[in-house]
């Protein structure tokens, strides 16, 4: 595509010495997008409206909130009790950690259910699995800063696991907390370290927009775009689709922000933290619980490997093993519309995850659901050899083996064939 | 389409429905508290302002002896419809420590409006020290601190049990409670009948008093909620007319193209 030609004079003189005007034009403006892009399409630009919406609230949020141990939890009531409108601000950003992770969890199971991750898209996955990473570590610092029972005891159980690595364990553990436990130094590295990443986050999304731009959307049939009538221009068509999706999600965020602003969150974190009392039940924030689950279903030691190091092994592997999916599914079909076994491996890979979520939530001795004999530990066990035989057995053999349904010829042909069934 | 966006939608509802109900069902064998009805719950839901007043003198005059309320400024009062003359007149039957002057010498004073509530022991070992080992806890924030908020302060106040159950363990100095964690508290039961006399006629029962303390606890944890749901409100009605004009500007847009 040319250069579009600016008849504003200001605009031109700009463009013609810096041509950001131009980038933006094609990468907002004209961008050809596939014209039947579904709902599901919507997640992308949430997640990245709320990394904004974080990043405002936060910079304010930080304007009045003291990094001590001695006073974390008191600027934070500071904040909610005597700053202008610091309620808002800060149950803005609590809830926003959650409703980051709610877009950017349905924005990776789209993904893997149209395949958004095969050729020529490899790079743009990997770099989004970046941010994932990203914004694990960035959510689980946050949880520190109010230095609450939970912030306080979570820190210190998350911390710990780096030490069931042989040798360099312990020492690593102690360099993390800049001591000898989870204490001020703790806190003071975890903010400014809160404060730095959303700029590395914002930074790999712009990595992220510019490999999609480069190699293009997928769409729900997983048929490149071929001809110009497959496209049509990301200004106004999908703008106007964005905005409609933004306006249906903040009436989601705000009903949790000003209707159930601590649903989400656990009682104790209310508690200042107390270094000699433990909470008796120590649980993540829910966007962790399936991670966490792994990591406390492995409760057994394989040639001498301890359960502890296992267990790390096998939380940090759930996240890692989505950088090789492109090479483990062997399909040659992206869309799992037209391929109808793996479709059902999808939504019970989409079950296992909430499963897991189930269990990390409760105690190992529990029973699941209430059934009696189902031992939480036991269904987290079952669903953690689940969760990697599907990347691991499942993507690779239905790949192979699956008769997949005749893929349209294009978006325009499926998209008339739609039409006329319906 | 708009299936899409409704499964979406319900899809959120389910996974923040399901995580934040299975993230709160931790716990030991102490039953739920039972569900109370209290006056700022529902979407339009407001404090009443007797029943807090109500519930501060029962923590004037009882909860004080032995717990703190360190975010509480005798100005944050009006919240409960104190006015400015009051306020002070509270300020003032406190003792505030103060200084050092230009003696270098700690003084008291008495309080005045901007002052916070003072605690009741000077530091954590004397709180200790004067409750068999336990420290009682600073209610500013007690009805968000346990699972069941309200519920469950309620239930804890009005739950003890004179004589423990059979072959259940008690140890010396401690009260039996149905729903406090392991059943051994160490507060004894602070309420009972006519504890606080109140003037404007509400009964002065156990349950009474137990309700009124828990309504101004709530006020104590989230004094902002009336200012949050009625904006909140307009918020949200905002939001639907924007978004449903939002819908209809997609429609015209769309209406040409084949999706």
């Amino acid at each position: 595509m040319s250069a579009p030609q600016w008849n504003n004079k200001v605009v031109k003189w700009v463009d013609d010495r810096l041509p950001v005007i131009s980038m933006l034009h094609h990468s907002a403006y004209e961008y050809p997008t596939p014209k039947n892009l579904s709902y599901m399409w919507n997640f992308g630009s949430l997640a990245g409206f709320v990394l904004v919406t974080m990043i405002l609230t936060g910079i304010f949020l930080v304007m009045n909130y003291t990094p001590h141990t001695d006073m974390a939890f008191e600027s934070v009531e500071r904040i909610m009790r005597d700053v202008n409108y610091g309620w808002l601000i800060r149950y803005i950003h609590m809830n926003g950690a959650s409703m980051f992770f709610i877009c950017v969890f349905i924005h990776i199971f789209r993904g893997l259910y149209y395949g958004s991750y095969k050729a020529p898209r490899e790079m743009l996955w990997w770099i989004g699995i970046l941010i994932l990473l990203a914004m694990m570590a960035t959510a689980f610092m946050g949880y520190v800063l109010p230095w609450g029972q939970m912030s306080f005891w979570g820190a210190t159980v998350i911390t710990n696991l780096f030490s069931a690595f042989p040798i360099i364990g312990d020492p690593l553990v102690t360099w993390l907390w800049g001591g000898f436990s989870v204490d001020n130094p703790t806190l003071n590295r975890f903010f400014s370290l809160h404060y730095l990443m959303p700029f590395v986050i914002l930074g790999l999304v712009v990595l992220h927009v510019w490999a999609l731009h480069s190699v293009r959307s997928n769409n729900p049939t997983g048929v490149e775009i071929k001809t110009p009538a497959d496209a049509i221009p990301f200004h106004p068509y999908y703008t106007i689709k964005d905005l409609y999706g933004m306006g249906v999600f903040l009436i989601f965020f705000s009903a949790f922000v000003f209707f159930a602003p601590d649903f989400l969150g656990h009682p104790d974190n209310y508690i200042p933290a107390n270094p000699l009392v433990t909470p008796p039940h120590i649980v993540p924030e829910w966007y962790f619980l399936p991670f966490y689950a792994i990591l406390r279903s492995i409760d057994f030691t394989i040639f001498g490997i301890p359960a502890k190091l296992l267990g790390v092994l096998a939380m940090f592997a759930s996240i890692v093993i989505l950088f090789v999916i492109p090479w483990l599914d062997t399909s040659k079909v992206r869309s799992s519309k037209f391929r109808p076994v793996y479709k059902w491996f999808f939504w019970l890979f989409v079950i296992d995850t909430f499963i897991l979520g189930y269990c990390g939530a409760k105690a190992p001795d529990d029973y699941f659901l209430g059934i009696p004999g189902l031992k939480v530990i036991v269904m987290g066990q079952l669903s953690t050899l689940y969760y990697f035989a599907h990347f691991l057995v499942v993507m690779p053999l239905v790949g192979k083996l699956e008769r997949t349904k005749p893929l349209p010829a294009s978006i325009s042909e499926s998209v008339l064939k739609e039409g006329a069934n319906a | 389409m708009r299936k899409f966006a409704l499964t979406a939608i319900a899809a959120a509802f389910a996974v923040t429905a399901f995580t934040g109900g299975v993230a709160k069902a931790a716990g030991g064998d102490q039953p739920a508290p039972a569900a109370q009805d209290w006056s700022w719950q529902g979407l339009f839901g407001t404090y009443d302002r007797a029943q807090l007043q109500r519930g501060f003198q029962v923590y004037k005059n009882i909860c004080a002896g032995c717990h703190s309320l360190r975010f509480i400024a005798f100005r944050n009062l009006e919240g409960i419809g104190f006015n400015e003359d009051q306020i002070k007149a509270i300020a003032a039957e406190y003792d505030i420590e103060d200084g050092p002057n230009d003696d270098g010498d700690m003084f008291t004073r008495p309080g005045v409006a901007s002052d916070y509530f003072p605690s009741p022991f000077p530091n954590e070992k004397a709180a200790a020290a004067s409750n068999g080992g336990a420290i009682p806890p600073d209610l500013s924030l007690m009805n968000k601190a346990r699972v069941g908020g309200p519920d469950y302060v309620f239930g804890l106040l009005t739950g003890y049990e004179e004589e423990a159950p059979e072959g259940f363990d008690l140890a010396d100095g401690k009260y039996y409670n149905h729903y406090f964690p392991g059943h051994q508290i160490s507060m004894a039961p602070p309420l009972y009948d006519e504890a606080v006399e109140y003037t404007d006629g509400t009964p002065m029962t156990l349950e009474q008093h137990a309700r009124d303390i828990t309504a101004f606890l709530n006020w104590t944890a989230q004094p902002e909620l009336e200012a949050r749901k009625a904006l909140g409100m307009k918020v949200i009605l905002f939001l639907l007319v924007l978004t449903a004009m939002m819908y209809a500007v997609k429609r015209k847009i769309w209406r040409d193209i084949e999706h």
